[in-house]
């Protein structure tokens, strides 16, 4: 890896997330009036971020009880409506527990 | 004593934030307040980052050059390891092309999130910084988003991102590696705490989200092994919204839920 091909190469990966993130944002300047597009629009994130997180959560920490401990414990904690930062600490202390207890 | 009545509850800064929408617009300083969870959630990924790149040998400046100009997770680590590799540049391309492809659902659903006169300079920051994360606070924000805080966010989540990879660099052998990898749960309990709360008091958000994760399991598990996971969260998410949209459409006049 030398220092010109590590630096080409960033140009080249950070150029394409850049422009995939640019054009429908440059694009699509008028707000769509179809309702079901609209709808599909509105649902987008949680079903997006619903992916994310299925199933890669579970094997997040490398161990997969510790991941699901982390996982449940986060889903308990946001179902009541804890902060942000209050349920990625608590998933990150408890995924920690785990692995340690597990070894 | 009527009248006095008690004293407010205490409020969280973004249930402040959507209470004072019709008062005041959102500001910088507000993008800067509600990110901070975001901000401290890189600062712990992107160590990890910075602790991998180290150990393949990128030196730090190289690696905060990354981050800052790619802020992208997955596109990161996925192109250290094509960098170690010395992939060809076209395999870069395609490679993060695909990993990333999902920022084309999540830019055009912001899109409808923006002001109508907000400007193409403008536009092209904002599309700099529209990561998952801040997608998902920005398109669950019931208040009109505005410029300033969207620059507060990103400026303050690309903040974390990159002192998080520098740290990671300098500090690598210092932070236990259970620790570590406990770490990288933390964006993932995050993505759970945006959707979960939506999901209790909204039955169609609740579909969407089981569909989404239902699908999303059957086709990381299933064969064929080679749908890379890109794919896999652009097909669910798509399928899972399709399904929403088609079995619970929204009124014309609907905004956010109450």
């Amino acid at each position: 890896m030398t220092t010109g091909f590590m630096l080409l190469g960033i140009a080249v990966m950070s150029g394409v997330t850049w422009a995939i993130r640019m054009i429908p944002l440059a694009v699509v300047r008028k707000k769509f009036k179809n309702r079901y597009f609209l709808s599909l629009l509105y649902y987008l994130p949680y079903g997006v971020l619903s992916a994310m997180i299925f199933p890669a959560v579970f094997s997040s920490c490398g161990s997969i009880p510790a991941s699901s401990a982390g996982a449940g414990v986060a889903l308990i904690l946001s179902f009541f409506r804890a902060k942000l930062i209050v349920v990625a600490a608590a998933a990150v202390i408890t995924a920690w527990m785990v692995g340690m207890m597990i070894g | 004593m009527k009248g006095t009545g008690d004293p407010p509850p205490k409020r969280t800064a973004r249930e402040e934030t959507k209470m004072d929408k019709q008062k005041k617009a959102l500001s910088f300083r507000d993008g800067i307040r509600d990110a901070l969870p975001i901000c401290l959630g890189y600062l712990s990924v992107s160590f990890a980052f910075g602790m991998i790149a180290s150990d393949r040998g990128m030196p730090a400046w190289i690696a905060a050059l990354f981050a800052v100009t790619c802020v992208s997770g997955t596109g990161q680590f996925v192109g250290l390891n094509l960098l170690a590799d010395s992939a060809p540049l076209f395999e870069m391309f395609c490679t993060l092309a695909v990993i990333n492809a999902r920022y084309l659902l999540m830019s055009v659903s912001l899109s409808q999130k923006l002001p109508e006169k907000t400007n193409l300079w403008q536009r092209l920051v904002i599309a700099y910084g529209n990561t998952d994360e801040i997608f998902a606070l920005a398109s669950t924000s019931s208040a009109a988003l505005t410029f300033p805080y969207m620059l507060g966010m990103i400026l303050i989540s690309v903040l974390g991102w990159t002192a998080g990879t520098v740290f990671g660099e300098a500090a690598g052998g210092v932070i236990p590696s259970s620790v570590v990898s406990a770490v990288n749960i933390a964006l993932y309990a995050m993505y759970i705490a945006l959707i979960v709360p939506d999901a209790r008091r909204s039955l169609p958000v609740t579909a969407v989200v089981l569909f989404a994760a239902a699908l999303s399991c059957l086709l990381t598990f299933l064969p064929p092994d080679s749908l890379g996971s890109g794919w896999v969260i652009i097909i669910a998410g798509l399928a899972a919204s399709a399904f929403g949209a088609a079995l619970f459409p929204r009124g014309a006049g609907e905004e956010e839920e109450p």
